[in-house]
């Protein structure tokens, strides 16, 4: 047994490792605190805490009735759910087709998949914008129909990405529970809801979350689809705010604050899964 | 066996056919449109072109001559060359200590991870505060330590790092978890036997560490190569419209700018064929350099 003893290779690693987690970490509470302070208190003075006279609410106050930002939220948290379920059940199914299935086409349609990674959304945009303006669903005046334009493109990006995770994984699965299955006189469909699906669970996940950050996160598409105040998502809203209130630093850093805390909330306790989820894809290559 | 319980072939159909026409409708099809409509004349967005430009190849001309198409060449190429050693370098290194150490490895990971999960656009106004001329919290920094004049951050002379150190350190963490990964893969047994044979700490990471771990670097190149063409969110937030004097142009930027703000839909098509031949010719140095070998 070796005496735990203190080294000076240790504490210098050690040293290296916090300052680069203080970079990650201190931003985000340095912007925390200077939403409390008024605009001019920032400017002076941004690391002292915001205690006794420096204290204020006025940024959130202002934030919450210049800014729609509740508003944002629902759009926000609407078209990632969307996004996020439809992505989980169109790739869950033709996965399980192209795992289980035999037939002429199945390698075609793979490669077609994996081929789609490859798209960047730039060279996608401008043909699908112009799309959805001929059926009349991009660029109306109908929040429904404005959602589902922003939705569908995201629903297409995500899709080559969780149906190559979700093959990985259905490709594992032991084939004898699904016969059992279709011994008890399941059909397919019912084999996909009742075997497979409860299976493959963790990867579900995997899909979910990811697919439901990415779209959250996403400026690029809601510059294109989303661009009236009513509609807009939490990331154009933000974006909006740069170009309109580009000097009011306080109601800036109550607004990034308003959008980082719920998702580092979220990120605490799902780390696991998070970390696991936004990486798979790179790992499986 | 497994093949009779799937030999009708009826549900295939509708298993595939919801995904798939999901993927030709708005990915494909727009994929090839886009090539087509860069050749056409558009007036604005959301209308197709009807007539072929004159000559129908006039936008590419137009690339080549383009002075902000250099620039955004220019400065995509450096924020390649970023992502993949700033990026990939810093977190080898910090995956590397992390190895090292026997507490924390998982606070850590938590930690290094936490910015890539923040969007990059929130991100993009914390780092306008915080790189703020007059004065934001690194100028106050500076003057703490005694400097007399600020930096103008957003000056062309600093604009471009400026706008590429939030982009590296936002996605440090991400190749960090997937070295750390290969790390745990490579077995404790090598570096015992070669520490038995008299192997120094560092002998035994050039040695045994880096051979080992070369396939996962060469996923993380790759991915630090393509993500780097997809930037946009945090410069465009940062550095609207290529401030200062269109110098921070980076191909998606300058491809988003022609589209929206200066209103060449079809010029805009032409770009963004553009970003997908860099993507192509790029992943495919990369592959060059980088062969993935088997061990």
């Amino acid at each position: 047994m070796k005496k735990r003893k203190f080294s000076v290779p240790m504490a210098v690693i050690y040293t290296l490792l916090c300052f680069w987690a203080l970079t990650t970490v201190y931003p985000i509470i340095w912007v925390v605190l200077n939403s409390f302070k008024a605009k001019n208190k920032i400017l002076e003075n941004s690391f002292a805490l915001p205690m006794g006279e420096l204290f204020t609410l006025a940024n959130y106050r202002k934030a919450f009735t210049n800014l729609n930002i509740f508003g944002a939220y629902k759009n926000s948290i609407f078209i990632s759910s969307m996004v996020c379920a439809i992505v989980i059940l169109l790739a869950g199914l033709a996965s399980f087709a192209l795992v289980r299935y035999h037939f002429k086409l199945k390698n075609t349609l793979y490669m077609l998949v994996v081929a789609g990674m490859m798209f960047p959304a730039f060279a996608t945009v401008i043909p699908v914008y112009t799309m959805e303006a001929s059926w009349g669903i991009a660029g109306t005046k109908n929040w429904w129909l404005s959602m589902l334009s922003v939705i569908l493109p995201q629903v297409a990006g995500n899709l080559s990405f969780a149906i190559i995770v979700l093959t990985g994984y259905i490709r594992s699965l032991p084939i004898e529970l699904e016969e059992a299955a279709f011994m008890e006189g399941c059909g397919s469909i019912q084999i996909f809801f009742k075997v497979i699906v409860p299976l493959t669970k963790p990867s579900f996940a995997t899909v979910a979350i990811f697919s439901f950050l990415w779209s959250y996160n996403d400026l690029f598409t809601q510059m294109f689809f989303l661009r009236r105040p009513d509609i807009m998502a939490i990331t154009r809203l933000l974006n909006e705010l740069t170009s309109n209130e580009g000097t009011d630093y306080g109601l800036m850093a109550a607004a990034v604050s308003l959008v980082v805390i719920p998702v580092l909330i979220v990120y605490i306790f799902m780390q696991k899964y998070i970390i696991k989820g936004m990486t798979a894809g790179a790992v499986k290559g | 066996m497994g093949a009779n319980i799937y030999k009708n072939k009826k549900p295939l159909f509708l298993f595939l056919l919801p995904a798939f026409i999901f993927m030709i409708v708005f990915l494909y099809f727009p994929f090839f449109k886009n090539i087509v409509d860069s050749c056409m004349k558009i007036k604005q967005l959301g209308t197709s072109g009807e007539v072929w430009n004159e000559p129908w190849y006039s936008n590419y001309t137009k690339l080549l001559t383009d002075e902000n198409v250099r620039t955004s060449l220019k400065n995509t190429l450096i924020m390649t060359i970023v992502t993949i050693f700033g990026q990939v370098g810093i977190a080898l290194l910090l995956a590397l200590m992390v190895d090292n150490i026997k507490r924390g490895a998982k606070v850590f990971r938590t930690l290094f991870f936490f910015p890539i999960v923040v969007s990059a656009t929130a991100l993009g106004l914390l780092f306008n505060l915080i790189f703020l001329y007059d004065t934001g919290m690194i100028n106050q920094l500076l003057t703490m330590f005694g400097r007399q004049e600020l930096i103008d951050w957003k000056s062309e002379k600093w604009a471009l790092f400026t706008m590429m150190l939030p982009v590296m350190w936002q996605y440090v963490g991400f190749y960090f978890v997937i070295i750390v990964t290969g790390l745990n893969n490579i077995s404790e047994e090598l570096y015992e036997a070669a520490a038995i044979d008299g192997a120094t700490r560092l002998k035994r990471i050039w040695y045994i560490t880096v051979p080992l771990l070369h396939n996962v670097l060469c996923t993380c190149v790759v991915l630090a190569v393509t993500g780097s063409l997809k930037v946009f969110d945090l410069p465009w937030t940062m550095f609207p419209k290529g401030m200062p004097l269109k110098s921070t142009f980076l191909t998606g930027t300058y491809m988003y700018y022609q589209t929206m703000i200066v209103k060449d839909v079809d010029y805009g098509c032409a770009l963004a064929v553009m970003i997908v031949i860099l993507g192509v010719v790029l992943s495919r140095i990369v592959n060059a350099i980088f062969k993935e070998k088997d061990y």
